[in-house]
């Protein structure tokens, strides 16, 4: 079955995309032509432009943060509750249907 | 009727190879200067093109998971195709700038191409030793991981941080590994003794036989030798054309070369960065790339600004997770922070009494926090610096 992740990017359009299982949110956003989501580090959790705000009704499906996301994300004026780093969230197929919005730049 | 015809045919063939931005180099830079024209606006005609028969990939994983064997070669496209042909992003793949006029080029398999700005984002070539494989593209990983198998003895020369990657995967892979290098101690060019001792004993921790002040080992008694030994900036046909530099292309803060509507970016661009020396620096890392190469695109769409991004770059060998902020270029003070004997802690450079950059390992929290003490110049007490159980952060607040 495939997975859809709808994503809202920073001009308030929303896109459905479908995404691969075992890839990180953020190569499957990367992928799907998000182009806001720069992804320096290519997933390295060094450089924070893959900075996502997941929808709260996702938030307890998502995998626990790490100390090293948990740091980097406090580089970001943007920081909320929702905040996650999309490279470190690996899709899997019980996340069919999750929404995120891409954060503003910093 | 047959001559018009086909004249025709060539107008229109020299239409479609003129570009208002025609970007040379498919690398990180270049892809950053289109995506950003493209954000910024900008509605002109752009094309990248580049020499390698590849849409444009990340290198990072070249030397760490590509290597490695745990991401494959369509892991870490930049994009899909299709994203550059939703955004008019003319890709041209395989071809090779030899000689830059003042509004064409020219390719080695005879195409000339037009343009109204030209951004030179070639980056650099490999060093080459006789016989040895060298990674800087897909190309030479490819070729690389197809010896790999009947490979039991490897060399690597250069103790660099590439060197280092490659001897970290190579050694993990269960091979058995001499790395040599010329100088004294590992990442002679840019790091601080304790650094290099510290991943010294790593690397000898893992196996890897590593020989330091290292003349000219004998290949024969290897399967294979791999060369880390640093990059030439492809800038030849440019300096050729008359523009300014020598080890790279000399540009303003906007990205700008001494020729006209001719921009640089990247690893090929000699530039004055703001958190380096008071010279001009070629900075090789993808933060360089990217953040020149969007600098670019703002100038040449009508809203330049300084390029005044603060450098940072990341390495990983074994399950170190290495993260340099800053530059750490003419330091004449080293301090400590944390312990190296339980694998974290961060090094910390100061020029004048200012930190000017951090090497952290296994330290996220001082990488991140220590980039505020670098951009405000501050002068701290050494002390404060080195107390690990204060956070970084909590400095700039008394
Ligand atoms: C193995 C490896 C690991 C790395 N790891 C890290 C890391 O962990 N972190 C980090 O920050 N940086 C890392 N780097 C450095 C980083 O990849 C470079 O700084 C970055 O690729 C520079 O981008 P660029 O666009 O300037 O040049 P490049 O990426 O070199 O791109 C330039 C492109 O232009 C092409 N070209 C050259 N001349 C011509 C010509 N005349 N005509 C047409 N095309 C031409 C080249 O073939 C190349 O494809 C690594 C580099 C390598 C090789
Ligand atoms: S891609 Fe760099 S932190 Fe996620």
């Amino acid at each position: 079955m495939p997975i859809t992740v709808s994503v809202t990017t920073r001009d308030g359009r929303t896109k459905d995309l479908t995404a691969i299982a075992g890839r990180s949110l953020m190569e499957n956003l990367r992928s799907g032509g998000i182009e806001e989501i720069l992804a320096l580090c290519g997933g390295c959790c060094s450089c924070a432009t893959c900075h996502v705000y997941v929808d709260d009704q996702w938030l307890t499906a998502m995998p626990p943060m790490s100390e090293d996301e948990d740091d980097l994300l406090d580089t970001s004026g943007a920081r909320e509750a929702n905040s996650r780093l999309s490279c470190q969230i690996p899709v899997t197929p019980e996340l069919h249907g999750l929404a995120v919005t891409v954060a503003p730049e910093d | 009727m047959r001559r018009r015809r086909h004249r025709q045919r060539d107008d229109r063939r020299g239409a479609e190879l003129t570009f208002d931005v025609l970007i040379v180099g498919a690398g990180h830079a270049g892809a950053s200067v289109a995506i950003h024209l493209r954000q910024a606006g900008f509605t002109g005609s752009i094309a990248i093109l580049g020499d390698e028969p590849e849409l444009p990939y990340e290198r990072p994983p070249l030397s760490k998971d590509y290597l490695a064997g745990k991401k494959g070669r369509e892991d870490f496209r930049f994009r899909s195709a299709e994203f550059w042909a939703e955004r008019d992003i003319r890709l041209i793949a395989g071809e090779r700038v030899t000689t830059v006029h003042p509004s064409s080029v020219h390719c080695a398999a005879g195409r000339e191409l037009h343009f109204g700005q030209l951004v030179w984002a070639a980056g650099g070539r490999a060093r080459r030793l006789p016989g040895a494989y060298a990674i800087r593209t897909l190309a030479d990983v490819d070729a690389l991981k197809a010896s790999l198998p009947g490979a039991t003895r490897i060399l690597v020369v250069g103790g660099g941080w590439i060197g280092l990657e490659a001897a970290a995967v190579l050694a993990t892979a269960g091979k058995q590994v001499v790395l040599a290098e010329s100088q004294n101690h590992l990442l002679a060019r840019c790091s601080a003794a304790l650094l290099s001792d510290f991943l010294l004993a790593q690397h000898r921790g893992h196996g890897v036989d590593v020989r330091l002040a290292c003349g000219q080992l004998d290949p024969v008694r290897f399967d294979l030798t791999v060369a880390g030994i640093g990059i030439e900036p492809n800038v030849e046909p440019l300096l050729a054309a008359g523009a300014d530099g020598n080890d790279g292309v000399l540009v303003d803060e906007f990205g700008r070369t001494s020729l006209p509507n001719v921009w640089a970016a990247g690893d090929c661009a000699l530039h004055r960065n703001r958190f380096g020396p008071d010279r001009p620096v070629r900075i090789e890392s993808v933060q360089n790339a990217a953040d020149m190469g969007a600098c670019v695109a703002r100038a040449i769409a009508g809203d330049p600004q300084p390029y005044a991004a603060l450098p940072w770059f990341w390495s990983n060998q074994y399950d170190l997770k290495l993260q340099t902020v800053g530059l750490s270029h003419d330091h004449d003070e080293v301090l400590v922070r944390g312990d190296p004997a339980i694998g974290k802690f961060a090094v910390i450079y100061r020029r004048a009494g200012r930190v000017i950059a951090l090497d952290c390992v296994n330290n996220t929290r001082d990488y991140v926090q220590g980039r505020a003490l670098i951009e405000r110049g501050v002068r701290l007490d050494g002390a404060l610096l080195t107390d690990a159980d204060r956070p970084l952060k909590s400095l700039l607040e008394t």
